[in-house]
């Protein structure tokens, strides 16, 4: 016998809702989880009328799920934002080439206007580039530096007042678990707020409006909307170390369903001992980004990369900062230490 | 890779260097090499067993908290690790330690063989094995089961304020000289009292815990339950045997398991007081954790080479798959991880080391404001945007919504905010509010029957996803029903003279 839908009662069941478990509709399974973020973007106030929004897009689903919805909520309810579409191409073939065809048809798809910044136009190195020289372990660290700055830089060029990701509440979750397991209480603490401090001309506010949609639910959405996304993970993700985190977030689903926002709800109510130190933010010397450091992390990596010793951001270095500033020769043994295991 | 900070590429060390032969001890250099335990440092076994002794102290005189002539209980569950911390009591109170150790010991064994569902054989078996290790020691010891729990007084989940102890340091050490003057001037030799207990549980009793154990669908709640039973067992005997100290055994791997669990399970704002070294939230019970520093395997080495008995006893978990709980999951993992990154475990454990709790646990606060169960402070407030409100709102709109269309935007923000449970309405009539406020600030209808809603509001977070596990709360023992319903009253009281009361 076929069940009913359990919130209007009057149609079958099309699906059952990972996140709470009841069998609902397709139409109101919609509703519900628009409603749902349409609700976290009102009481967190993420936005005002009238602003222009950059919508980061990389093709996959959650920002396409984002573009739609945001667009869906943006006429239904009257936000009066300005929306766009950012995307970034970090160069990595038979990945983000594809992903950004899909990019280019959602634009035409939502009449969004769109905006691609990659790697090679910013930095001068494409991923693949710098995995041949860094290897297959840590490049991630290099993709994701590299990405937080080309965002804001396409932000500015586009003049948009913020950005928002469609991080969901596994990645969250994820988020959480990885600062504990490597011991960054300062991430920690800032890592479940929904939306960015906007300090500093340069840098541009971010939020996460679909941050405690499952990503389960969103990939209901996407296939039941019929959305047009590409779902292939990045080439280099098995090496990462955020795969053991994510394995086991999923392992928690099947145990326990409200796992999820359980972890974002005890990363939310964590709180940091005082007198333990935490990183002060002030500018690059060189870029001027924002940086807790003398150097900000990407123009760290980028000098690694130019001078051949890809560790250079990976390992401890802080000493050498100066000397990297000011364009000291290393001596042999620091050298040795930074250049990769590879070469 | 793990840690941020890590420079990790070199290779584990082994005890053996390249040509074959034994390495020397890297302390004293002179004794061969016989135990890696972390950082590819080899130990000899008088070195280790030094090092292994001095973190024990070393723990226990850095916080400061167990002061000379106190009455401590040590609690002992038959694993590897409290019966390590039983030896390092006893070797740290014996006549010729060094700078021994000054405090009264007594030990307590919480027989769950009821929860496990054991044979009344097996449990008895295991008790006598203990008993024997108990009075080889010669503390008074004692052993309760957890059937116990079923009588316990509703004060085991209040907060008692906390026994007049001076807080500043300059404090512990006059108190160390005046304990160690009053100890010369009383040359008499101390009449050491046996006073020991063996509860023996009876079976009406047994059924009904395995009748409560049993009302959990699931095996993490069911874990979490005994654990919360456990503890409340814990301090009610430490209350009524006049201990104000209880000593856990919990290895460093145990917490770093503990912490990542509690925190899938939604406890992140009690970690402190779940993995920390003091555990102030009972008020006059403390608990503390002297084991914290070791790991499981450091342990095992010592309770192998120095001959330390122990007895396994079957857990919950025992023998259960991987995704049978969220413990057991949480435990295959880091271990799996600690495999691959050696230094998982303790870097959860300095992380852990950083974290604090979110409320203040003054022993003054209103006890309304603490969880029913885990007796921590609640952190289920409402303040806009939240894990717990996004929860309430998918709640809400999954229900039943009648013949309101979908598309048409009926829930404005305001009212999407899920009420507390405040007034209830009265059976007695036809469905209709009594209204009526006895002196008691009860209700008119005398047997009210417990149910989850009522209990939600005097839960923490965690505390909530327990009791919602629960197929009826009525099993529950009767000390945390009637507290709540006191709590019910009480809230109820509280809103009806709001206006008029300041702050």
């Amino acid at each position: 016998m076929p069940v009913q839908c359990s919130c209007c009662g009057e149609k079958r069941a099309m699906l059952k809702r990972p996140k709470t478990g009841h069998s609902v509709c397709k139409d109101c399974f919609f509703w519900a989880f628009e409603e749902e973020v349409h609700e976290t973007i009102v009481s967190a106030k993420l936005f005002r009328h009238g602003e222009r929004v950059g919508i980061a897009a990389s093709g996959g689903k959650d920002s396409t799920v984002l573009a739609h919805v945001m667009k869906v909520l943006n006429e239904r309810y009257g936000y009066g934002l300005e929306l766009m579409l950012l995307s970034v191409d970090e160069g990595i073939t038979g990945y983000r080439d594809d992903s950004l065809e899909t990019v280019k048809r959602n634009q035409q798809q939502y009449e969004l206007p769109l905006k691609i910044v990659s790697y090679e136009e910013l930095y001068g190195w494409t991923m693949d580039a710098i995995v041949k020289q860094v290897g297959l372990k840590n490049n991630c660290t290099f993709c994701g530096v590299f990405r937080r700055q080309a965002l804001d830089r396409g932000a500015i060029m586009l003049k948009v007042d913020k950005i928002c990701t469609g991080h969901n509440a596994d990645d969250v979750a994820e988020t959480v678990l990885m600062n504990v397991l490597r011991g960054d209480v300062a991430r920690l603490r800032r890592c479940t707020a929904i939306s960015t401090a906007s300090e500093g001309e340069a840098v541009v506010p971010r939020c996460k409006p679909l941050k405690y949609a499952y990503e389960k639910e969103i990939v209901l959405y996407a296939y039941f909307k019929k959305l047009d996304y590409f779902s292939t993970e990045c080439i280099y993700s098995p090496n990462a170390y955020r795969g053991h985190a994510r394995t086991f977030i999923k392992d928690l689903e099947s145990v326990r369903a409200s796992s999820i926002v359980d972890i974002i709800h005890s990363g939310e109510n964590l709180s940091v001992r005082e007198g333990v130190k935490m990183p002060v933010q002030g500018t690059c010397n060189r870029c001027g980004y924002i940086s807790s450091q003398a150097l900000c992390k990407a123009c760290v990596l980028l000098e690694g990369l130019n001078r051949g010793l890809p560790r250079l951001g990976i390992s401890k270095h802080h000493r050498l900062h100066g000397k990297i500033l000011a364009r000291q020769p290393l001596t042999e043994k620091e050298e040795r230490k930074l250049r990769s295991e590879n070469s | 890779m793990c840690e941020i900070n890590e420079d990790f590429h070199d290779r584990l060390e082994c005890v053996q260097d390249v040509e074959g032969g034994l390495k020397k001890c890297v302390k004293c250099k002179e004794a061969n090499a016989s135990v890696v335990i972390k950082g590819g440092d080899a130990h000899c076994r008088a070195c280790f067993k030094e090092n292994f002794t001095h973190k024990f102290r070393a723990t226990l005189g850095k916080n400061r908290v167990i002061f000379p002539g106190e009455k401590v209980l040590l609690a002992v569950s038959g694993g590897p690790s409290s019966c390590s911390m039983l030896r390092q009591v006893q070797e740290g109170l014996s006549q010729n330690a060094h700078k021994k150790l000054r405090f009264l010991p007594g030990i307590v064994y919480i027989d769950e063989g009821g929860a496990v569902f054991r044979s009344s054989e097996e449990r008895q078996k295991t008790v006598a094995q203990l008993q024997a290790i108990f009075k080889a020691t010669g503390y008074p010891f004692h052993i309760v089961p957890l059937e116990q729990v079923l009588d316990l007084p509703s004060s085991t989940i209040l907060t008692a304020p906390s026994a007049s102890q001076p807080a500043h340091t300059g404090a512990y050490k006059t108190a160390v000289d005046q304990f160690i003057q009053h100890e010369i001037s009383s040359s008499a030799a101390r009449e050491v009292q046996e006073e020991t207990d063996v509860y023996e549980s009876q079976e009406p009793h047994t059924q009904a815990l395995q009748k409560l154990i049993g009302s959990a669908k699931t095996l993490t709640a069911k874990q979490d339950l005994v654990n919360t039973l456990r503890q409340h067992v814990l301090v009610h005997t430490a209350r009524s045997k006049g201990y104000s100290k209880v000593m856990l055994g919990d290895s460093c791997t145990r917490l770093a398991v503990k912490l990542l669990s509690n925190i899938s399970t939604g406890r992140g704002a009690h970690l402190a007081q779940d993995t920390g070294f003091s555990d102030t939230r009972h008020g006059d019970v403390i608990l503390v954790r002297p084991m914290r520093d070791y790991s499981a395997k450091e342990i095992a080495y010592y309770n192998h080479v120095f001959a330390v008995p122990s007895v396994f006893i079957p857990g919950l978990d025992t023998k259960n798959a991987d995704k049978a709980s969220i413990h057991r999951l949480t435990e295959s993992f880091v271990n799996k991880l600690q495999a691959d990154f050696p230094s998982t475990v303790s870097t959860i454990y300095r992380t852990s080391e950083k974290l604090q709790t979110v409320c203040g646990s003054s022993s003054t606060a209103d006890p309304c404001d603490r969880c029913l169960l885990c007796v921590c402070a609640l952190d289920t407030a409402d303040d806009g945007v939240s894990a717990l409100q996004a929860t309430l709102t998918s709640e809400k709109l999954s229900k039943f919504r009648g013949n309101t269309r979908p598309g048409m935007p009926v829930l404005i923000s305001g009212e999407l905010r899920q009420s507390a449970p405040t007034v209830r309405d009265c059976r007695s009539g036809e469905g209709e509010n009594c209204g009526q406020a006895q002196v008691g600030g009860s209700c008119c209808s005398s047997d009210m029957k417990p149910e989850k809603t009522d209990l939600k509001s005097t839960l923490c977070y965690s505390c909530q996803l327990i009791v919602k596990d629960l197929s009826s709360v009525e099993c529950l023992p009767q000390y945390i029903l009637s507290e709540a319903m006191r709590r019910q009253r009480r809230s109820l009281m509280r809103k009806e003279i709001n206006t008029f009361v300041f702050a």
